[in-house]
């Protein structure tokens, strides 16, 4: 259970999608103008990486792997040059049905997410998401773990860069900088304080 | 076929004049991590505009036999083979590098330059403009990535390609390295300044007051 925890934390703080990878910053900057809205967006990134991950984990452990595909009578297969293709059609695939489940079921839900959803399948941390428990061999458990963990990151991230851009509204920015510029360096200056955990263990 | 002039632009446009990450915000995203030294984002920059260019050229000549319902899976499937092609290329010829990049190789998938330009550029132009578009987009993406790193590499580790420029301190020399520098927020303030640089010169692409 502990090497779960740890596993949590160093997800949503030390190994932050947004600030320590770089992931997902076209959506990060350009939908970050609002709290509520990056709240909303936040969300919808957490319900996707918490799905697709440890589907994606699943697929690649039964499919994709070399020697996975023994159940299936193919020992020697080896399909681990498809890995891309088939996790971003897992992700687009995956998206578009909680879409549409969301609709059928849940519209209250659906109205809240619903634009942000489209915008999801393109979103880098969902797919650098996915590759990373490829790369670090996370077991079926640990997916579940890192993948909720590293959505909880990355809506933090969105959330503090919306709260700090809407106070910049009434600061005198330089003409130059205005806008983007500004931006850019308060991401940088967010992700200066969360590389103070990492002196963290756990 | 296009003029000459017009082809000039649509290759060089994108570099200072309407460059992809200063201005239109796209592809920040997989890149940034890859700029602490300038070997790995050279190698970087290259898999980019080749897979931009290419995955422009091949949508562009599809373009009338795409449905628009669909677009975007043919659009990521063209995308997503070319990025596999890159990968497996590099893990045959440069595996040290490959290894180095990691996850930023498949990362090209999701980069919004590639989606971007397919959507906005290449599902209407003709081909050989597609080409030139990916190719200028490309570069524009490499110009900003190559002096992030070369200010990282440079004053992060005194050294440029590998190669030592500036002895550092604690080998016997006298440049004592900006430790800020190898740390991933440092290439969002360069980044910062550089939009700072470009707007200074070009008043055009300041943003309005709110």
């Amino acid at each position: 259970m502990e090497h779960y925890i740890s596993m949590f934390v160093r997800a949503v703080f030390i190994e932050n999608l947004a600030l320590s990878f770089f992931l997902g910053m076209c959506t990060f900057l350009a939908v970050s103008k609002k709290v509520t809205t990056a709240i909303g967006l936040g969300v919808a990134v957490i319900v996707v990486l918490g799905i697709s991950v440890p589907i994606s984990n699943l697929v690649n452990t039964f499919v994709l792997s070399p020697g996975s595909l023994h159940w299936a009578g193919f020992p020697d297969a080896d399909l681990s040059f498809l890995r891309f293709l088939t996790f971003i059609g897992i992700i687009a695939a995956l998206v578009q049905i909680l879409e549409m489940t969301l609709d059928k079921y849940l519209p209250s839900l659906y109205n809240a997410l619903g634009i942000f959803l489209p915008l999801i399948t393109v979103n880098c941390a969902i797919f650098g998401g996915v590759l990373f428990m490829v790369e670090r061999d996370y077991n079926f458990t640990e997916s579940i773990v890192y993948g909720i963990g590293s959505g909880v990151g990355w809506a933090l991230a969105i959330t503090l860069l919306a709260a700090v851009r809407e106070k910049l509204k009434y600061a005198d920015i330089p003409d130059g900088l205005r806008g983007l510029g500004i931006t850019f360096i308060s991401t940088g200056l967010i992700g200066l304080g969360f590389m103070s955990f990492s002196g963290v263990s756990l | 076929m296009a003029s000459a002039k017009e082809m000039k632009s649509v290759l060089f446009g994108p570099i200072f004049a309407n460059n992809p990450i200063a201005l239109q915000i796209l592809g920040v995203c997989s890149a940034l991590a890859v700029t602490s030294k300038l070997e790995n984002t050279l190698v970087m920059c290259i898999a980019l505009t080749f897979v931009t260019a290419l995955s422009n050229l091949s949508i562009s000549i599809i373009r009338n036999h795409i449905p628009s319902s669909v677009r975007i899976i043919v659009q990521m499937t063209i995308i997503a083979s070319l990025v596999i092609v890159v990968d497996q290329l590099l893990q045959a010829y440069a595996y040290n590098i490959a290894q180095e990049l990691s996850v930023f190789v498949g990362l090209i998938i999701t980069n919004c330059i590639v989606m971007g330009r397919a959507e906005a550029f290449a599902m209407k132009e003709k081909p050989g403009m597609a080409l030139l578009d990916g190719l200028g987009n490309g570069l524009g993406y490499s110009v900003v990535l190559l002096t992030v790193a070369f200010f990282r590499e440079l004053f992060g580790s005194g050294s440029l390609f590998g190669i030592q420029i500036m002895p550092l301190v604690t080998e016997g020399g006298w440049y004592t390295p900006i430790g800020l520098l190898v740390l991933p927020p440092s290439a969002f303030f360069i980044i910062g300044g550089f939009i700072w640089v470009l707007r200074t010169f070009r008043p055009e692409q300041v943003e309005a007051k709110e």
